[in-house]
Protein backbone atom coordinates (compact mmCIF):
# COMPACT_ATOMS: atom_id res chain seq x y z
CA UNK A 1 0.00 0.00 0.00
CA UNK A 2 1.44 3.36 -1.02
CA UNK A 3 2.04 5.72 1.89
CA UNK A 4 0.60 9.21 2.35
CA UNK A 5 4.07 10.62 1.84
CA UNK A 6 4.51 8.75 -1.44
CA UNK A 7 1.15 10.00 -2.73
CA UNK A 8 2.00 13.60 -1.87
CA UNK A 9 5.38 13.24 -3.54
CA UNK A 10 3.84 11.79 -6.71
CA UNK A 11 1.34 14.64 -6.81
CA UNK A 12 4.14 17.16 -6.53
CA UNK A 13 6.06 15.48 -9.37
CA UNK A 14 2.88 15.42 -11.46
CA UNK A 15 2.24 19.06 -10.61
CA UNK A 16 -1.31 18.27 -9.51
CA UNK A 17 -2.64 19.89 -6.33
CA UNK A 18 -4.39 17.42 -4.05
CA UNK A 19 -6.44 17.96 -0.90
CA UNK A 20 -5.83 16.03 2.33
CA UNK A 21 -9.16 14.27 1.94
CA UNK A 22 -8.14 12.93 -1.49
CA UNK A 23 -4.95 11.22 -0.31
CA UNK A 24 -6.63 8.07 0.99
CA UNK A 25 -8.57 7.61 -2.24
CA UNK A 26 -5.37 7.81 -4.25
CA UNK A 27 -3.63 5.39 -1.89
CA UNK A 28 -6.37 2.83 -2.47
CA UNK A 29 -6.74 3.34 -6.23
CA UNK A 30 -3.05 3.37 -7.04
CA UNK A 31 -2.27 0.41 -4.80
CA UNK A 32 -5.08 -1.64 -6.36
CA UNK A 33 -3.80 -0.96 -9.84
CA UNK A 34 -0.18 -1.56 -8.88
CA UNK A 35 -1.05 -4.98 -7.43
CA UNK A 36 -2.01 -5.89 -10.98
CA UNK A 37 1.55 -5.56 -12.02
CA UNK A 38 3.02 -8.09 -9.65
CA UNK A 39 2.12 -10.66 -12.34
CA UNK A 40 4.55 -9.10 -14.76
CA UNK A 41 7.40 -9.60 -12.30
CA UNK A 42 6.99 -13.37 -12.68
CA UNK A 43 7.86 -13.26 -16.35
CA UNK A 44 11.40 -13.86 -17.52
CA UNK A 45 12.18 -10.99 -19.88
CA UNK A 46 15.97 -11.09 -19.53
CA UNK A 47 16.40 -11.93 -23.21
CA UNK A 48 13.73 -9.54 -24.48
CA UNK A 49 14.30 -6.14 -26.06
CA UNK A 50 11.70 -3.53 -25.05
CA UNK A 51 9.42 -2.26 -27.81
CA UNK A 52 10.43 1.08 -29.30
CA UNK A 53 8.17 1.62 -32.29
CA UNK A 54 5.67 -1.22 -32.69
CA UNK A 55 5.86 -1.39 -36.47
CA UNK A 56 9.59 -0.94 -36.46
CA UNK A 57 10.23 2.56 -37.75
CA UNK A 58 13.65 4.04 -37.14
CA UNK A 59 14.31 7.67 -36.27
CA UNK A 60 13.04 10.04 -38.93
CA UNK A 61 15.04 13.22 -39.39
CA UNK A 62 14.40 16.47 -41.15
CA UNK A 63 16.85 19.19 -42.11
CA UNK A 64 17.66 21.60 -39.30
CA UNK A 65 15.92 24.55 -40.92
CA UNK A 66 13.48 26.96 -39.40
CA UNK A 67 10.03 27.32 -40.93
CA UNK A 68 8.79 30.86 -40.52
CA UNK A 69 5.26 31.37 -39.25
CA UNK A 70 3.16 34.21 -40.61
CA UNK A 71 1.87 36.99 -38.37
CA UNK A 72 -1.64 35.44 -38.54
CA UNK A 73 -0.38 31.97 -37.60
CA UNK A 74 1.55 33.43 -34.68
CA UNK A 75 -1.55 35.34 -33.58
CA UNK A 76 -3.70 32.17 -33.78
CA UNK A 77 -1.29 30.39 -31.50
CA UNK A 78 -0.66 33.21 -29.01
CA UNK A 79 -4.33 34.06 -28.78
CA UNK A 80 -4.86 30.93 -26.70
CA UNK A 81 -2.50 32.00 -23.93
CA UNK A 82 -4.20 33.25 -20.76
CA UNK A 83 -1.87 36.23 -20.44
CA UNK A 84 0.52 37.77 -22.90
CA UNK A 85 2.62 40.83 -23.51
CA UNK A 86 3.21 41.50 -27.23
CA UNK A 87 4.64 38.28 -28.63
CA UNK A 88 5.50 36.83 -25.23
CA UNK A 89 3.44 34.54 -23.04
CA UNK A 90 3.37 36.03 -19.55
CA UNK A 91 3.95 33.90 -16.42
CA UNK A 92 4.60 34.48 -12.73
CA UNK A 93 8.22 35.08 -11.83
CA UNK A 94 10.37 32.03 -12.14
CA UNK A 95 13.18 33.12 -9.90
CA UNK B 1 -24.53 4.48 -47.02
CA UNK B 2 -21.71 6.70 -48.33
CA UNK B 3 -21.87 5.34 -51.85
CA UNK B 4 -25.68 5.66 -51.90
CA UNK B 5 -25.49 9.28 -50.78
CA UNK B 6 -22.75 9.92 -53.32
CA UNK B 7 -25.00 8.57 -56.13
CA UNK B 8 -27.83 10.83 -54.99
CA UNK B 9 -25.52 13.85 -55.00
CA UNK B 10 -24.08 13.32 -58.46
CA UNK B 11 -27.45 12.44 -59.96
CA UNK B 12 -28.86 15.67 -58.59
CA UNK B 13 -31.48 13.88 -56.47
CA UNK B 14 -30.29 15.89 -53.47
CA UNK B 15 -27.83 18.71 -52.89
CA UNK B 16 -25.16 18.60 -50.22
CA UNK B 17 -26.66 21.73 -48.69
CA UNK B 18 -30.06 20.01 -48.37
CA UNK B 19 -28.46 16.83 -47.03
CA UNK B 20 -26.47 18.86 -44.49
CA UNK B 21 -29.60 20.69 -43.38
CA UNK B 22 -31.39 17.36 -42.92
CA UNK B 23 -28.62 16.18 -40.64
CA UNK B 24 -28.79 19.41 -38.62
CA UNK B 25 -32.55 18.86 -38.28
CA UNK B 26 -31.91 15.36 -37.07
CA UNK B 27 -29.42 16.75 -34.58
CA UNK B 28 -31.81 19.36 -33.22
CA UNK B 29 -34.49 16.69 -32.75
CA UNK B 30 -32.33 14.01 -31.17
CA UNK B 31 -29.71 15.87 -29.17
CA UNK B 32 -31.93 16.44 -26.14
CA UNK B 33 -31.90 12.66 -25.69
CA UNK B 34 -28.57 11.57 -27.16
CA UNK B 35 -26.19 14.46 -26.31
CA UNK B 36 -23.58 13.23 -28.77
CA UNK B 37 -22.21 16.64 -29.74
CA UNK B 38 -20.16 19.12 -27.71
CA UNK B 39 -20.23 21.78 -30.43
CA UNK B 40 -21.73 22.23 -33.87
CA UNK B 41 -19.98 23.86 -36.82
CA UNK B 42 -22.98 24.92 -38.89
CA UNK B 43 -21.38 27.79 -40.82
CA UNK B 44 -18.38 25.67 -41.78
CA UNK B 45 -20.60 22.76 -42.80
CA UNK B 46 -22.85 24.82 -45.04
CA UNK B 47 -19.83 26.52 -46.61
CA UNK B 48 -18.31 23.12 -47.37
CA UNK B 49 -21.63 21.79 -48.68
CA UNK B 50 -22.11 24.77 -51.00
CA UNK B 51 -18.58 24.37 -52.33
CA UNK B 52 -19.29 20.75 -53.27
CA UNK B 53 -22.68 21.68 -54.81
CA UNK B 54 -20.91 24.23 -57.02
CA UNK B 55 -18.48 21.56 -58.21
CA UNK B 56 -21.35 19.21 -59.05
CA UNK B 57 -23.16 21.97 -60.95
CA UNK B 58 -20.04 22.60 -63.03
CA UNK B 59 -19.99 18.90 -63.89
CA UNK B 60 -16.72 18.30 -62.07
CA UNK B 61 -15.90 14.90 -60.60
CA UNK B 62 -16.16 14.65 -56.85
CA UNK B 63 -14.69 12.22 -54.34
CA UNK B 64 -16.90 9.57 -52.70
CA UNK B 65 -16.75 11.48 -49.43
CA UNK B 66 -17.52 14.87 -50.91
CA UNK B 67 -20.59 16.63 -49.60
CA UNK B 68 -21.33 13.95 -47.05
CA UNK B 69 -21.81 15.16 -43.45
CA UNK B 70 -19.64 13.70 -40.72
CA UNK B 71 -18.86 14.20 -37.04
CA UNK B 72 -15.39 14.50 -35.50
CA UNK B 73 -14.31 13.44 -32.01
CA UNK B 74 -13.37 16.47 -29.93
CA UNK B 75 -9.75 15.43 -29.47
CA UNK B 76 -9.02 16.24 -33.10
CA UNK B 77 -7.96 19.80 -33.89
CA UNK B 78 -10.29 21.64 -36.24
CA UNK B 79 -8.82 25.02 -37.15
CA UNK B 80 -10.56 28.01 -35.65
CA UNK B 81 -12.94 25.85 -33.67
CA UNK B 82 -13.22 24.88 -30.04
CA UNK B 83 -11.33 21.68 -29.32
CA UNK B 84 -11.67 20.47 -25.74
CA UNK B 85 -10.95 16.73 -25.50
CA UNK B 86 -14.05 16.92 -23.24
CA UNK B 87 -11.92 18.52 -20.51
CA UNK B 88 -12.43 21.73 -18.55
CA UNK B 89 -8.74 22.48 -18.94
CA UNK B 90 -9.33 23.16 -22.65
CA UNK B 91 -12.73 24.78 -22.25
CA UNK B 92 -11.61 27.91 -24.10
CA UNK B 93 -9.07 26.39 -26.50
CA UNK B 94 -9.44 27.31 -30.16
CA UNK B 95 -7.31 25.06 -32.35
CA UNK B 96 -4.90 27.11 -34.48
CA UNK B 97 -4.55 24.35 -37.06
CA UNK B 98 -6.27 21.36 -38.63
CA UNK B 99 -5.19 17.87 -37.70
CA UNK B 100 -3.72 16.09 -40.73
CA UNK B 101 -6.77 13.80 -40.99
CA UNK B 102 -9.03 16.87 -40.91
CA UNK B 103 -7.00 18.54 -43.63
CA UNK B 104 -7.28 15.35 -45.68
CA UNK B 105 -11.05 14.97 -45.37
CA UNK B 106 -11.53 18.69 -46.07
CA UNK B 107 -9.44 18.28 -49.23
CA UNK B 108 -11.83 15.65 -50.59
CA UNK B 109 -14.85 17.79 -49.73
CA UNK B 110 -16.25 16.21 -46.58
CA UNK B 111 -18.77 18.28 -44.60
CA UNK B 112 -18.05 18.61 -40.88
CA UNK B 113 -21.15 18.92 -38.70
CA UNK B 114 -19.50 19.29 -35.31
CA UNK B 115 -17.29 17.90 -32.54
CA UNK B 116 -18.44 14.94 -30.53
CA UNK B 117 -18.43 14.08 -26.86
CA UNK B 118 -15.92 11.65 -25.42
CA UNK B 119 -14.37 10.51 -22.16
CA UNK B 120 -12.05 13.29 -20.98
CA UNK B 121 -8.73 13.01 -22.84
CA UNK B 122 -9.99 9.67 -24.17
CA UNK B 123 -9.73 8.05 -20.76
CA UNK B 124 -12.66 5.79 -20.20
CA UNK B 125 -14.94 3.17 -21.69
CA UNK B 126 -18.34 4.79 -21.41
CA UNK B 127 -18.07 8.54 -22.22
CA UNK B 128 -19.22 9.12 -18.62
CA UNK B 129 -15.86 10.74 -17.86
CA UNK B 130 -16.62 13.73 -20.06
CA UNK B 131 -16.38 16.99 -18.10
CA UNK B 132 -19.42 18.30 -19.96
CA UNK B 133 -22.25 15.86 -20.54
CA UNK B 134 -23.33 12.23 -20.64
CA UNK B 135 -24.01 10.74 -24.06
CA UNK B 136 -26.72 8.10 -24.28
CA UNK B 137 -26.77 4.96 -26.36
CA UNK B 138 -29.33 5.48 -29.18
CA UNK B 139 -30.36 1.83 -28.84
CA UNK B 140 -31.31 2.31 -25.17
CA UNK B 141 -31.23 5.74 -23.59
CA UNK B 142 -30.52 4.35 -20.13
CA UNK B 143 -27.28 2.83 -21.33
CA UNK B 144 -23.88 4.12 -22.26
CA UNK B 145 -22.71 4.33 -25.86
CA UNK B 146 -19.30 3.04 -24.79
CA UNK B 147 -16.09 5.07 -24.85
CA UNK B 148 -14.06 6.94 -25.31
CA UNK B 149 -15.46 7.69 -28.80
CA UNK B 150 -19.03 7.44 -27.48
CA UNK B 151 -20.22 10.70 -29.02
CA UNK B 152 -19.02 9.71 -32.49
CA UNK B 153 -20.57 6.25 -32.20
CA UNK B 154 -23.89 7.61 -30.92
CA UNK B 155 -24.02 10.27 -33.67
CA UNK B 156 -23.61 7.66 -36.40
CA UNK B 157 -25.95 5.12 -34.79
CA UNK B 158 -28.72 7.69 -34.29
CA UNK B 159 -28.50 9.23 -37.76
CA UNK B 160 -26.99 12.49 -36.52
CA UNK B 161 -24.03 12.02 -38.89
CA UNK B 162 -23.41 9.78 -41.92
CA UNK B 163 -20.00 8.78 -40.55
CA UNK B 164 -17.54 9.90 -37.91
CA UNK B 165 -13.90 9.95 -36.86
CA UNK B 166 -12.80 8.63 -33.50
CA UNK B 167 -9.58 7.57 -31.82
CA UNK B 168 -8.55 4.24 -30.31
CA UNK B 169 -5.87 3.66 -27.68
CA UNK B 170 -7.23 0.56 -25.95
CA UNK B 171 -10.52 -0.01 -27.78
CA UNK B 172 -12.06 3.45 -27.87
CA UNK B 173 -13.39 3.09 -31.43
CA UNK B 174 -14.26 -0.60 -31.37
CA UNK B 175 -16.01 -0.89 -28.01
CA UNK B 176 -18.47 1.99 -28.70
CA UNK B 177 -19.05 0.55 -32.18
CA UNK B 178 -19.96 -2.76 -30.54
CA UNK B 179 -22.24 -1.11 -27.96
CA UNK B 180 -24.05 1.04 -30.55
CA UNK B 181 -24.36 -1.60 -33.26
CA UNK B 182 -22.15 0.03 -35.89
CA UNK B 183 -18.74 -0.52 -37.52
CA UNK B 184 -15.51 0.80 -35.97
CA UNK B 185 -12.00 0.35 -37.34
CA UNK B 186 -8.66 0.83 -35.60
CA UNK B 187 -5.97 0.85 -38.31
CA UNK B 188 -2.44 -0.53 -37.89
CA UNK B 189 -0.32 1.73 -35.68
CA UNK B 190 1.25 4.23 -38.05
CA UNK B 191 -1.34 3.77 -40.83
CA UNK B 192 -2.93 7.14 -40.07
CA UNK B 193 -1.10 10.30 -39.00
CA UNK B 194 -1.62 11.38 -35.39
CA UNK B 195 -0.74 15.02 -36.08
CA UNK B 196 -3.46 17.14 -34.55
CA UNK B 197 -4.81 14.38 -32.33
CA UNK B 198 -4.55 15.48 -28.71
CA UNK B 199 -2.18 12.74 -27.64
CA UNK B 200 -3.12 10.25 -24.97
CA UNK B 201 -0.59 7.40 -25.26
CA UNK B 202 1.70 8.01 -28.21
CA UNK B 203 2.71 4.40 -28.82
CA UNK B 204 -0.91 3.19 -28.79
CA UNK B 205 -3.16 5.95 -30.24
CA UNK B 206 -4.69 5.63 -33.72
CA UNK B 207 -7.45 7.57 -35.47
CA UNK B 208 -10.12 5.63 -37.33
CA UNK B 209 -13.65 5.65 -38.78
CA UNK B 210 -17.00 4.84 -37.15
CA UNK B 211 -19.57 4.04 -39.82
CA UNK B 212 -22.82 2.26 -40.57
CA UNK B 213 -21.25 -0.23 -42.97
CA UNK B 214 -17.88 -1.89 -43.53
CA UNK B 215 -17.58 -0.41 -47.02
CA UNK B 216 -18.00 3.06 -45.51
CA UNK B 217 -15.12 2.37 -43.10
CA UNK B 218 -12.96 1.27 -46.04
CA UNK B 219 -13.82 4.43 -47.97
CA UNK B 220 -12.95 6.71 -45.04
CA UNK B 221 -9.72 4.85 -44.29
CA UNK B 222 -8.50 5.34 -47.85
CA UNK B 223 -8.83 9.08 -47.45
CA UNK B 224 -7.15 9.43 -44.06
CA UNK B 225 -4.30 6.91 -44.38
CA UNK B 226 -0.77 7.87 -45.30
CA UNK B 227 2.58 9.21 -44.24
CA UNK B 228 2.95 12.71 -42.87
CA UNK B 229 6.03 14.89 -42.40
CA UNK B 230 4.38 16.15 -39.23
CA UNK B 231 4.14 12.66 -37.70
CA UNK B 232 7.34 10.67 -37.84
CA UNK B 233 5.55 7.58 -36.51
CA UNK B 234 3.23 7.41 -39.52
CA UNK B 235 4.17 4.87 -42.16
CA UNK B 236 4.46 5.28 -45.89
CA UNK B 237 1.33 4.42 -47.86
CA UNK B 238 0.66 3.89 -51.53
CA UNK B 239 -2.70 5.57 -51.96
CA UNK B 240 -4.56 2.28 -51.61
CA UNK B 241 -8.33 2.38 -52.13
CA UNK B 242 -9.43 -0.13 -49.52
CA UNK B 243 -12.98 -0.25 -50.87
CA UNK B 244 -11.56 -1.92 -54.02
CA UNK B 245 -10.45 -4.90 -51.93
CA UNK B 246 -13.93 -5.90 -50.79
CA UNK B 247 -14.41 -9.08 -52.80
CA UNK B 248 -17.03 -10.66 -50.53
CA UNK B 249 -15.09 -13.91 -50.66
CA UNK B 250 -13.43 -15.52 -47.65
CA UNK B 251 -13.18 -19.05 -49.02
CA UNK B 252 -9.40 -19.24 -48.78
CA UNK B 253 -9.09 -17.40 -45.47
CA UNK B 254 -7.92 -19.00 -42.23
CA UNK B 255 -9.49 -17.49 -39.13
CA UNK B 256 -8.03 -18.16 -35.70
CA UNK B 257 -10.10 -18.21 -32.51
CA UNK B 258 -7.93 -17.46 -29.44
CA UNK B 259 -8.74 -20.03 -26.78
CA UNK B 260 -7.70 -17.65 -23.99
CA UNK B 261 -10.49 -15.24 -24.89
CA UNK B 262 -13.25 -17.80 -24.54
CA UNK B 263 -12.43 -19.23 -21.13
CA UNK B 264 -14.93 -19.78 -18.33
CA UNK B 265 -16.30 -16.62 -16.92
CA UNK B 266 -17.32 -15.31 -20.33
CA UNK B 267 -21.03 -14.50 -20.37
CA UNK B 268 -23.01 -17.42 -21.83
CA UNK B 269 -25.09 -15.25 -24.17
CA UNK B 270 -21.93 -13.63 -25.55
CA UNK B 271 -20.30 -17.03 -25.99
CA UNK B 272 -23.30 -18.52 -27.78
CA UNK B 273 -23.79 -15.57 -30.09
CA UNK B 274 -20.09 -15.50 -30.86
CA UNK B 275 -20.13 -19.23 -31.70
CA UNK B 276 -23.02 -18.59 -34.12
CA UNK B 277 -20.89 -15.95 -35.84
CA UNK B 278 -18.00 -18.42 -36.09
CA UNK B 279 -20.38 -20.92 -37.74
CA UNK B 280 -21.38 -18.21 -40.23
CA UNK B 281 -17.76 -17.72 -41.26
CA UNK B 282 -17.46 -21.50 -41.69
CA UNK B 283 -20.53 -21.51 -43.93
CA UNK B 284 -18.93 -18.74 -46.02
CA UNK B 285 -16.00 -21.04 -46.66
CA UNK B 286 -13.43 -19.79 -44.18
CA UNK B 287 -11.28 -22.31 -42.35
CA UNK B 288 -11.56 -21.98 -38.58
CA UNK B 289 -8.60 -22.88 -36.35
CA UNK B 290 -8.16 -22.68 -32.64
CA UNK B 291 -5.05 -20.70 -31.73
CA UNK B 292 -3.29 -19.69 -28.57
CA UNK B 293 -2.09 -16.28 -27.46
CA UNK B 294 -0.44 -17.27 -24.19
CA UNK B 295 0.81 -13.82 -23.20
CA UNK B 296 -2.60 -12.21 -23.72
CA UNK B 297 -3.37 -12.78 -20.03
CA UNK B 298 -0.79 -10.09 -19.26
CA UNK B 299 -2.23 -7.51 -21.65
CA UNK B 300 -4.39 -5.67 -19.13
CA UNK B 301 -1.44 -5.19 -16.75
CA UNK B 302 0.89 -4.25 -19.58
CA UNK B 303 -1.58 -1.74 -20.97
CA UNK B 304 -2.38 -0.17 -17.60
CA UNK B 305 1.34 0.43 -17.09
CA UNK B 306 2.36 1.69 -20.54
CA UNK B 307 -0.70 3.86 -21.13
CA UNK B 308 -0.69 5.93 -17.90
CA UNK B 309 3.08 6.41 -18.18
CA UNK B 310 2.72 7.89 -21.64
CA UNK B 311 -0.34 9.84 -20.51
CA UNK B 312 1.59 11.45 -17.64
CA UNK B 313 4.15 12.66 -20.13
CA UNK B 314 1.68 13.82 -22.79
CA UNK B 315 -0.55 15.74 -20.40
CA UNK B 316 2.33 17.62 -18.79
CA UNK B 317 1.80 20.34 -21.41
CA UNK B 318 -1.53 21.37 -19.86
CA UNK B 319 -0.11 23.76 -17.31
CA UNK B 320 -2.23 26.85 -17.82
CA UNK B 321 0.60 28.76 -19.45
CA UNK B 322 0.44 28.55 -23.24
CA UNK B 323 -3.23 27.65 -23.66
CA UNK B 324 -6.23 26.35 -21.84
CA UNK B 325 -7.47 27.08 -18.38
CA UNK B 326 -5.34 28.94 -15.88
CA UNK B 327 -6.77 29.15 -12.41
CA UNK B 328 -5.88 32.74 -11.64
CA UNK B 329 -7.36 33.76 -14.94
CA UNK B 330 -9.83 36.52 -14.19
CA UNK B 331 -12.45 34.82 -16.36
CA UNK B 332 -12.32 31.49 -14.53
CA UNK B 333 -14.39 32.62 -11.59
CA UNK B 334 -16.40 29.39 -11.80
CA UNK B 335 -13.57 27.59 -10.04
CA UNK B 336 -13.39 27.60 -6.27
CA UNK B 337 -9.66 27.90 -5.73
CA UNK B 338 -8.83 28.82 -2.13
CA UNK B 339 -7.10 32.08 -2.82
CA UNK B 340 -5.35 32.74 -6.07
CA UNK B 341 -1.97 31.14 -6.84
CA UNK B 342 0.91 33.25 -5.61
CA UNK B 343 3.71 31.34 -7.27
CA UNK B 344 4.32 29.70 -10.63
CA UNK B 345 4.25 26.28 -8.99
CA UNK B 346 0.85 27.03 -7.51
CA UNK B 347 -0.40 28.06 -10.96
CA UNK B 348 0.49 24.56 -12.18
CA UNK B 349 -0.90 22.79 -9.10
CA UNK B 350 -4.20 24.66 -9.09
CA UNK B 351 -4.83 24.72 -12.85
CA UNK B 352 -4.26 20.99 -13.11
CA UNK B 353 -6.16 20.21 -9.91
CA UNK B 354 -9.28 21.98 -11.12
CA UNK B 355 -8.87 21.56 -14.85
CA UNK B 356 -8.56 17.78 -14.93
CA UNK B 357 -11.26 15.31 -13.95
CA UNK B 358 -10.69 12.47 -11.45
CA UNK B 359 -9.93 9.69 -13.93
CA UNK B 360 -7.39 11.84 -15.75
CA UNK B 361 -5.67 12.76 -12.50
CA UNK B 362 -5.66 9.14 -11.39
CA UNK B 363 -3.91 8.00 -14.56
CA UNK B 364 -1.39 10.84 -14.47
CA UNK B 365 -0.58 9.94 -10.87
CA UNK B 366 -0.18 6.27 -11.78
CA UNK B 367 2.05 7.06 -14.74
CA UNK B 368 4.15 9.53 -12.77
CA UNK B 369 4.79 6.88 -10.14
CA UNK B 370 5.60 4.20 -12.72
CA UNK B 371 8.16 6.44 -14.39
CA UNK B 372 9.71 7.91 -11.27
CA UNK B 373 13.25 7.18 -10.16
CA UNK B 374 13.68 3.65 -8.94
CA UNK B 375 10.49 2.37 -10.55
CA UNK B 376 11.07 2.93 -14.28
CA UNK B 377 12.82 -0.42 -14.77
CA UNK B 378 10.33 -2.40 -12.73
CA UNK B 379 7.25 -0.93 -14.35
CA UNK B 380 7.46 0.88 -17.70
CA UNK B 381 10.50 -0.88 -19.09
CA UNK B 382 9.23 -4.26 -17.90
CA UNK B 383 5.86 -3.59 -19.52
CA UNK B 384 7.53 -2.68 -22.85
CA UNK B 385 9.37 -6.01 -22.71
CA UNK B 386 6.19 -7.96 -22.00
CA UNK B 387 4.68 -6.03 -24.89
CA UNK B 388 7.35 -7.56 -27.14
CA UNK B 389 6.24 -11.00 -25.95
CA UNK B 390 2.59 -10.16 -26.65
CA UNK B 391 3.57 -9.00 -30.15
CA UNK B 392 5.47 -12.28 -30.69
CA UNK B 393 2.29 -14.23 -29.86
CA UNK B 394 0.61 -12.53 -32.81
CA UNK B 395 3.60 -13.06 -35.11
CA UNK B 396 3.43 -16.78 -34.36
CA UNK B 397 -0.36 -16.87 -34.72
CA UNK B 398 -0.23 -15.13 -38.10
CA UNK B 399 2.06 -17.88 -39.41
CA UNK B 400 -0.92 -20.22 -39.05
CA UNK B 401 -3.90 -17.95 -39.71
CA UNK B 402 -4.75 -14.81 -41.70
CA UNK B 403 -7.16 -13.24 -39.24
CA UNK B 404 -8.11 -13.58 -35.58
CA UNK B 405 -11.75 -13.43 -34.48
CA UNK B 406 -13.19 -12.73 -31.03
CA UNK B 407 -16.06 -10.89 -29.41
CA UNK B 408 -15.26 -7.15 -29.27
CA UNK B 409 -16.47 -6.80 -25.70
CA UNK B 410 -17.32 -9.29 -22.93
CA UNK B 411 -20.77 -7.70 -22.62
CA UNK B 412 -23.38 -5.49 -24.28
CA UNK B 413 -23.87 -1.83 -23.30
CA UNK B 414 -24.13 -1.37 -19.54
CA UNK B 415 -26.33 1.18 -17.78
CA UNK B 416 -25.23 4.74 -17.11
CA UNK B 417 -23.66 4.85 -13.64
CA UNK B 418 -23.32 1.08 -13.37
CA UNK B 419 -19.52 0.92 -13.47
CA UNK B 420 -18.39 4.34 -12.37
CA UNK B 421 -17.74 3.25 -8.77
CA UNK B 422 -15.46 0.35 -9.64
CA UNK B 423 -12.55 1.42 -11.81
CA UNK B 424 -11.15 -2.06 -12.19
CA UNK B 425 -14.50 -3.29 -13.51
CA UNK B 426 -14.55 -0.43 -16.01
CA UNK B 427 -11.03 -1.38 -17.14
CA UNK B 428 -12.16 -4.96 -17.84
CA UNK B 429 -14.43 -3.68 -20.63
CA UNK B 430 -11.31 -3.36 -22.76
CA UNK B 431 -9.98 -6.85 -22.27
CA UNK B 432 -10.48 -8.04 -25.85
CA UNK B 433 -9.52 -4.79 -27.52
CA UNK B 434 -6.27 -3.70 -25.87
CA UNK B 435 -4.11 -6.45 -27.38
CA UNK B 436 -4.52 -4.97 -30.86
CA UNK B 437 -3.17 -1.63 -29.60
CA UNK B 438 -0.28 -3.30 -27.79
CA UNK B 439 0.66 -5.34 -30.86
CA UNK B 440 -0.05 -2.46 -33.26
CA UNK B 441 -2.26 -4.58 -35.53
CA UNK B 442 -5.42 -3.47 -37.35
CA UNK B 443 -8.75 -4.43 -35.78
CA UNK B 444 -12.38 -3.89 -36.72
CA UNK B 445 -15.61 -4.28 -34.77
CA UNK B 446 -18.79 -5.02 -36.68
CA UNK B 447 -22.28 -6.08 -35.55
CA UNK B 448 -22.67 -9.85 -35.26
CA UNK B 449 -25.76 -10.23 -33.11
CA UNK B 450 -28.12 -8.83 -30.52
CA UNK B 451 -28.67 -9.91 -26.93
CA UNK B 452 -31.97 -8.78 -25.40
CA UNK B 453 -32.23 -6.09 -28.07
CA UNK B 454 -28.72 -4.76 -27.46
CA UNK B 455 -26.03 -4.96 -30.16
CA UNK B 456 -22.99 -7.22 -29.84
CA UNK B 457 -19.89 -6.67 -31.93
CA UNK B 458 -17.41 -9.19 -33.26
CA UNK B 459 -13.77 -8.23 -33.66
CA UNK B 460 -11.46 -9.23 -36.47
CA UNK B 461 -7.74 -8.59 -36.03
CA UNK B 462 -5.28 -8.84 -38.89
CA UNK B 463 -1.62 -8.70 -39.78
CA UNK B 464 0.23 -5.43 -39.65
CA UNK B 465 -0.93 -3.24 -42.55
CA UNK B 466 -3.47 -5.83 -43.72
CA UNK B 467 -6.49 -3.52 -43.33
CA UNK B 468 -7.88 -4.88 -46.60
CA UNK B 469 -7.92 -8.43 -45.22
CA UNK B 470 -9.70 -7.34 -42.07
CA UNK B 471 -12.19 -5.16 -43.97
CA UNK B 472 -12.98 -7.80 -46.57
CA UNK B 473 -13.78 -10.48 -44.01
CA UNK B 474 -16.02 -8.12 -42.03
CA UNK B 475 -17.66 -7.02 -45.29
CA UNK B 476 -18.30 -10.62 -46.31
CA UNK B 477 -19.97 -11.33 -42.96
CA UNK B 478 -22.07 -8.18 -43.30
CA UNK B 479 -23.40 -8.96 -46.78
CA UNK B 480 -24.22 -12.51 -45.75
CA UNK B 481 -26.12 -11.45 -42.64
Amino acid sequence: MLSEKEIKNIAKLARIGIEEKEVEGYQKDLSAILDHFKELEKLDTSQVEPIGHITGRDNVFRSDQRKEKTKEEREDILRNSPERKNNYVKVKSVL
Amino acid sequence: MIRKLHEKLISGEITSAKLTEEYFNSISQKEKDIQAYLSLTKDLALEQANFVDEKIKRGEEIDLLAGIPCAVKDNLCLEGKRTTAASKILDNYIAPYDATVIRKIKEVGAVILGKTNMDEFAMGSSTENSAYQITKNPRDLERVPGGSSGGSAAAVASGEAAWALGSDTGGSIRQPASFCGIVGLKPTYGRVSRNGLLAMASSLDQIGPLTLTVEDAAIVLSRIAGEDEKDSTASVSFGKKYEDYLTGDVSKIKIGIPQEYLKEGLDEDVRNNFQKAVEKFKKMGAEIKEISLPYSQYSLSTYYLIMPSEVSSNLARFDGIKYGLRVDDKESSALKADGMPRTLLETYLDSREYGFGPEVKRRIMLGTYALSAGYYDAYYLKAQKVRALIKKDFEKAFEEVDLIFSPTTPETAFKVGEKTKDILKMYLSDIFTITANLAGIPAISFPISEINGLPLGGQLMGKWFDEEGVLNAAYTFEINS
